[in-house]
């Protein structure tokens, strides 16, 4: 079996995209199926069911949505292996920028549209820095010179990646994403032992745990404070 | 091509001098390398070393991995180099024929696009003529559903048109699109200007906003916000802004019929730049202006006209009902009658 991470911010085109291309892979034969891991909600599974492909969720809740994707993967791919399947997609919404559920060898999308501005490529991050292939939808309805911009800020944070623009409502490009993801020779058993592309962020402060007031006597652990001497680092060097 | 292991050795300062654009590389990736302000001495540092003055949490906070920022940098460097290079002149197209939607082969040996072509394609709804384009633009090697193979030069492409972020063999144009930034048309033009490192950048600027008007039914300024040009304006500032801005050398264009621009300056403008231009239209004043049409049946090219001269003399009738609609327009635009 093949897996595929899918990952990229809410409403980026995650969804469309998977669909059309799982058209491409059912005309090859393959089976194909999809694992959902949001947060409070999704009815993205009612989608995949109605395009007839077997599909699970996962609501993290309280938690961050990637680091319950680490914490189930393993099961999830076992899943996988009992429904037969040769691709195995899993469709995640990153939510703080910070986080990327990629895993070292295993295919790694990142979805992002052109309507949500130029300066998001730099905003986002392992997500979008670490990805094998970035998918860039939306283009439909944007410029050229958008895309172009668009593309090359992209490329910016992310020079070794595969750039294709597909148009999730028609589905051009997805053809061509099919035969990026699909690999004859790759068969994945297990995920057991193997690495996350990218640490996540150990963001454990008292609000992580439950604390509700405000105030410099509530907060332990990893606590940040914001630099508002200087207008311009907000932090950095 | 430059390895990650040599640039791993020069110091940041060297890497910045040896190759200026990679100072947005940098800033996009969280470094500012102008922020060292009282501690320029960093900057001299090798790799490294200039990363050991970042501790861990801070690594940990900004993302920052620096191995694989290292490698990153050598792939952009070695895309700037070839970008930059302009040693790639595209000067021909040739799409080698597959088959239709019912499997059977296509009816031509080879078809063969020069710069300064103008093609046009037509078909009916669902008929292909998506499908040919984005044979194209992905440079089809008999692996797309029509098993169609596209040459450049008449060589076998060079994988790096499907994948390097930075080159693309084809732009795009189509009726839907929008301008979405928040930006003057200046600003924007110089946006794109800095993005594709053109050198005189206020003369491009210049001429585009004013090739732009050239073609716009109605003029505009500079200094207008993009998102709040008309249809026809918006446009003409794509095209303008594609003829002379846009790197890649092939452009698709789908449906731009009711545009409310000159359409003839539109595709002249293109051609001079030393584009090809493939265009899905149903518009027979577009039509005839193209040297060839394409005929796409049942998702396969059946058929290949030539323009003629006899197909020609019909254009001027064309154009002239095409400026008479126009005055019409003008006209209830301006609130008068059309019978005046
Ligand atoms: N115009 C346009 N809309 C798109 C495109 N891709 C997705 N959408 C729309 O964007 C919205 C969000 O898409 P969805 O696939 O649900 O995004 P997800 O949250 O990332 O899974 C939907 O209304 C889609 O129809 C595209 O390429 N062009
Ligand atoms: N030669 C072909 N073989 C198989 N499928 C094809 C072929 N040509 C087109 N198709 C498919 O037919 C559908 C309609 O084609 P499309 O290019 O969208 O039509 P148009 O743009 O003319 O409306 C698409 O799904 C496309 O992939
Ligand atoms: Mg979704
Ligand atoms: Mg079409
Ligand atoms: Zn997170
Ligand atoms: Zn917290």
């Amino acid at each position: 079996m093949n897996l595929v991470t899918i990952s990229g911010p809410p409403s980026s085109g995650k969804t469309s995209v998977i669909l059309k291309t799982i058209d491409s892979l059912k005309q090859r034969g393959l089976k194909v199926g999809v694992v959902k891991f949001d947060c409070l909600y999704t009815d993205d599974d009612v989608l995949y069911e109605k395009a007839e492909v077997p599909v699970r969720k996962g609501l993290s809740g309280a938690l961050c949505p990637d680091h319950y994707f680490v914490s189930n993967v393993e099961e999830v791919t076992q899943w996988g292996l009992t429904e037969g399947l040769d691709v195995l997609i899993s469709e995640s919404a990153g939510l703080c920028n910070r986080c990327s559920p990629y895993i070292k060898d295993i295919k790694a999308v990142c979805v992002i549209d052109n309507l949500s501005g130029i300066n998001t490529p730099r905003k986002i991050g392992p997500m979008l820095k670490s990805a094998d292939i970035v998918v860039i939808t939306k283009g439909d309805i944007v410029s050229q010179a958008e895309r172009e911009v668009f593309a090359s800020r992209v490329n910016l944070v992310n020079p070794s990646a595969v750039i294709i623009n597909i148009n999730g409502l028609t589905g051009q490009g997805s053809y061509e994403l099919s035969t990026l993801i699909y690999d004859e020779s790759e068969n994945i058993e297990t995920l057991v032992g193997r690495k996350l592309r990218f640490s996540m962020p150990s963001a454990l402060c008292s609000y992580c745990l439950g604390e509700t007031r405000i105030g410099e006597s509530y907060q332990m652990g990893n606590v940040r404070k914001i630099n508002l001497e200087n207008k311009d680092t907000g932090g950095a060097l | 091509m430059i390895s990650a292991e040599r640039l791993r050795n020069r110091s940041i300062l060297e890497i910045l001098e040896d190759y200026p654009f990679t100072e947005s590389f940098f800033r996009n990736n969280g470094i500012e390398p102008g922020e060292a302000g009282s501690r320029p001495e960093i900057l001299s540092l090798d790799w490294q070393g200039f990363f050991d003055t970042i501790d861990d949490e801070e690594r940990e906070h900004r993302a920052l991995d620096p191995e694989h920022l290292l490698v990153q940098l050598a792939e952009f460097v070695n895309q700037m180099l070839e970008f930059l290079d302009e040693g790639q002149q595209i000067h021909s197209l040739t799409i080698l024929p597959g088959t239709d939607k019912s499997g059977s082969p296509e009816g031509f040996r080879e078809l063969v696009v020069r710069t300064g072509d103008v093609i046009s394609i037509v078909g009916p709804t669902g008929s292909g003529k998506s499908r040919l384009l984005g044979d194209i633009e992905w440079v089809a090697r008999k692996d797309t559903p029509t098993g169609r193979e596209i040459l450049i030069n008449d060589d076998s492409p060079d994988p790096s048109w499907r994948f390097s972020g930075a080159k693309k063999l084809v732009a795009q144009l189509s009726q839907n699109m929008n301008f979405v930034m928040d930006l003057t048309v200046r600003e924007f033009v110089e946006l794109h200007a800095e993005s594709r490192m053109v050198e005189n950048r206020a003369e491009t600027v210049d001429r585009i906003i004013a090739e732009a008007n050239s073609l716009a039914g109605e003029p505009f300024e500079a200094g207008t916000a993009i998102t709040s040009l008309s249809g026809g304006q918006s446009r003409a500032l794509m095209i303008a802004d594609t003829a002379f801005l846009s790197h890649s050398p092939v452009i698709l264009i789908d449906e731009i019929e009711n545009a409310g621009i000159d359409r003839k300056r539109a595709l002249e403008l293109l051609i001079r730049q030393e584009k090809i231009v493939l265009m899905a239209t149903h518009d027979p004043v577009l039509a005839l202006m193209g040297d060839r049409r394409i005929v796409i049946r049942n998702g396969g090219i059946a058929r290949v006209i030539e323009t003629s001269e006899e197909e020609r003399s019909i254009l001027s009738e064309l154009e002239e009902l095409d400026r008479t609609l126009l005055s019409y327009r003008t006209k209830l635009r301006q609130g008068e009658s059309l019978l005046a």
